[in-house]
């Protein structure tokens, strides 16, 4: 067998075989389940219903506002104000809307009053504002003989049809969710480098602190013994994975049996209840996902993952080999996980407003940058020579920075008891 | 004499220091070959280079009389200084994942295993793990990994640190045991008198260079003194002293055990000229004892140093 083999096979099972990761891959998808449980049975709990007190000196309100969930309306027209404000001070009520009498109607827009104890919601006083405002114009163009009737009529409301230049119809919302499907490529690739780049990381470190690294270069080159360890931990992160989809299907199937939902068929009664046209919308966005390029987003995904995950580990293992142990890989972490968080911020926040503007298409280049940015570019089509050479390009850093870490892990494992620089890990590669 | 190493004139430097300067040896077959010398002078670098683990800037290593390629390595056996074993894997697979990385079939590790377990009475020990084991215990697999792949050439750095003397006793024996087999043996320490007994030739290194090395007798004839301690049961002692100085002996008082009250005397017999000392003496009254001052190899090296 060769020593490579080797190598990956011990990585790989010692990492299986360890008790935080059988822990972690069976525990993590039972955590995950219960928080979603948890969540789902929060959000089903009512709220606590709140009670709106409306001294309404005009009259015109009178059932004006609709009691909903959370909030509900009680007029106390006659109840003097001073007597209100104890109330509200005592919590019988939760706030009074004081609408005074006014001579002229646009003199409303400054003199009501909303009064409470806690400071209130502001999407609650938005709506307070429109009701009052709605109202209070109706009664202003009927007092300036303005007809409503003609007024309403008068309004045209523009909708927008999208269009490709291919003539099919196109919608709103799809760039979301082009960006929502890059987006979780990226940003499963980011948390599978961060995870399993640590666990490189650490296992480097015990190598170094158990002062077996010695004896095991006596045997075997540093480059193979890096590269063993990142496929051996790579392979337990995909066993990891795959264990947690699976248990992930089976627990969530199971349970919404056993709790008698039945996620499909919810989903298809909320379809059924859509009017006509939202039918017609749900056919467009599947038409829409069916026709992205699924098979080769999945291709490259697969390209990038390896690249960018390789690239990443192996600057792990780097900051492995230079450090003593955890506690000062703090000062390397940063520059680690920096352009991590850019890809992925740069992904949510530039790819989908301007999916092949300048920044989008620079950092789909930037190695660092380019597995998160790129996949997130790819639902919206990208000319094929900007997919090579950002392959190209995130395969030559790879093999650079594999050399240029091999060279510092191999100084580094065999220096102990020294605090290096980023200045130092410079001067390793002179060595 | 055939060779299973040469060092031939390895230069290494590191950033801002050298930590070989042109350094040249030569092991014969079949030696236990010291490589002395004190803390940082550059024993550890030669070693990393003889085991491939860093490469020399000029100069060259011969093992059996080819370069040094990576095949070599499965015929040296190497216990760092720094040494230690992965802590939460079972004993039994860890020295049968070391000894398949030496290029041994998993079938040739266990029959070796099983050999030196059995040797060493700790086959109880194939499934604990090493923190499960005590220091001591756990550097006698660290010996049996080192030795498992039957290597031409042994390399033990700092080889008794971290042996109790009973296991350091029982290693040695192993040790010599392994010579009479044929292979050869470096020890490199900087307690130069702990392996002085064993060895049949030395090296000293001293910041970065070779000061002296050859087989340890014939070093050490290079350093005599001349010099012989003497023991005389005598009642005359002041007179005996006198006598000594007029015939050109150079008397000095000396410190050595023995059993008697008797007077003890560093002697200087230049020219070899033991008989007429002994003459001298004989009237005064007994010789107890009587044995040259053979330097030891730290006197040789402090003298070496502070010649330079």
């Amino acid at each position: 067998m060769s020593v490579l083999s080797l190598i990956i096979q011990r990585e790989f099972i010692s990492k299986v075989r360890n008790k935080s990761f059988i822990i972690m891959t069976f525990l993590s998808p039972l955590i995950f389940v219960a928080v979603a449980l948890l969540i789902t049975y929060l959000s089903t709990l009512r709220t606590e219903v709140k009670t709106i007190a409306i001294h309404d000196e005009t009259g015109w309100f009178y059932n004006q506002f609709e009691p909903d969930e959370t909030y509900r309306y009680v007029d106390v027209s006659a109840v003097p104000k001073s007597v209100l404000l104890d109330s509200v001070q005592s919590k019988i009520y939760d706030g009074i809307l004081f609408i005074p009498k006014m001579e002229n109607v646009k003199d409303y827009e400054k003199s009501v009053e909303y009064i409470s104890e806690d400071s209130p919601n502001s999407g609650f006083i938005s709506h307070l504002e429109r009701t009052l405002s709605q109202k209070f114009t109706a009664i202003n163009r009927v007092q300036n003989h303005i007809d409503t009737l003609a007024l309403s009529k008068s309004v045209v409301d523009v909708n927008l049809n999208l269009h490709k230049a291919s003539g099919e119809e196109t919608i709103k919302g799809l760039n979301e969710i082009k960006v929502f499907i890059g987006g979780a490529f990226g940003y499963l690739i980011m948390m599978f480098i961060i995870i399993y780049g640590n666990m490189v990381m650490r296992s480097v470190i015990e190598e170094k602190t158990n002062r077996i690294i010695e004896v095991i270069v006596s045997s075997v080159k540093p480059k193979q013994l890096m590269l063993g360890k990142i496929i051996g931990t790579t392979l337990a992160g995909i066993l990891q994975f795959l264990i947690w989809s699976v248990l992930g299907v089976v627990l969530l199937t199971g349970i919404s049996y056993f709790f008698g939902i039945n996620p499909l068929e919810t989903q298809a009664s909320t379809l059924n209840s859509m009017s006509i046209e939202g039918d017609y919308n749900i056919q467009l966005y599947v038409k829409e996902i069916l026709s992205l390029p699924l098979f080769s987003l999945f291709f490259y995904f697969l390209i990038y993952f390896i690249g960018g995950y390789f690239l990443y580990s192996s600057l792990y293992a780097a900051i492995g080999a230079a450090v003593d142990n955890e506690t000062d890989t703090q000062q390397f972490m940063f520059p680690v996980i920096m352009p991590l968080m850019l890809g992925v911020y740069i992904g949510f926040f530039t790819v989908i407003h301007e999916p092949h503007g300048t920044v989008a298409t620079v950092f789909s280049m930037i190695p660092f940058t380019s597995p998160i940015v790129m996949l997130m570019r790819i639902p919206f089509g990208v000319p094929f020579y900007q997919i090579l050479l950002s392959i190209l390009i995130l395969i030559t850093t790879f093999m650079g920075i594999v050399w240029f870490a091999s060279k510092i892990y191999r100084i580094g494992i065999l220096m102990y008891g020294k605090k290096p620089t980023w200045k130092e890990l410079i001067k390793w590669m002179k060595y | 004499m055939s060779y299973i190493l040469e060092v031939r004139n390895v230069v290494k430097h590191y950033a801002d220091k050298t930590a070989l300067n042109n350094v040249s040896l030569a092991i014969p077959k079949g030696s236990i070959f010291g490589l002395l010398g004190p803390n940082g002078a550059g024993k550890t670098s030669l070693i990393r280079i003889i085991n491939q683990i860093t490469y020399p800037d000029s100069g060259e290593v011969l093992l059996d009389g080819e370069p040094l390629q990576p095949k070599h390595v499965q015929h040296i056996g190497y216990m760092p200084e720094e040494r230690g074993l992965y802590k939460t894997m079972k004993v039994g697979e860890q020295a049968l994942y070391l000894a398949q990385l030496k290029g041994l079939s998993k079938q040739e590790a266990k029959r070796q295993l099983d050999y030196w377990f059995q040797k060493l009475e700790i086959t109880s020990w194939w499934d604990k793990k090493i923190h499960e084991l005590s220091k001591g215990m756990a550097q006698k697999i660290q010996f049996v990994v080192t030795v498992l792949h039957k290597p031409k050439l042994l390399i033990f750095d700092e080889p008794f640190s971290g042996f109790d003397p009973v296991n350091a006793n029982l290693i040695k024996d192993e040790i010599l045991e392994l010579k009479e087999k044929g292979s050869t043996i470096i020890f490199s320490t900087h307690r130069m008198e702990s392996v002085e007994e064993m060895c049949d030739h030395i090296a000293l290194i001293h910041k970065s260079n070779k000061l002296i090395d050859g087989k340890l007798i014939d070093v050490k004839r290079q350093f005599r003194t001349n010099q012989y301690q003497i023991g005389v049961k005598t009642n005359q002692a002041d007179a005996l002293i006198q006598k000594l100085r007029d015939y050109q002996f150079f008397p000095t008082f000396a410190e050595f055990k023995s059993l008697d009250e008797d007077l003890k005397l560093n002697v200087n017999i230049p020219d070899q000229d033991i008989n007429r000392l002994f003459q001298l003496v004989f009237p005064y009254g007994q010789i107890t004892h009587f044995v040259e001052n053979i330097p030891s190899i730290n006197d040789i090296f402090i003298q070496t140093v502070s010649h330079k």
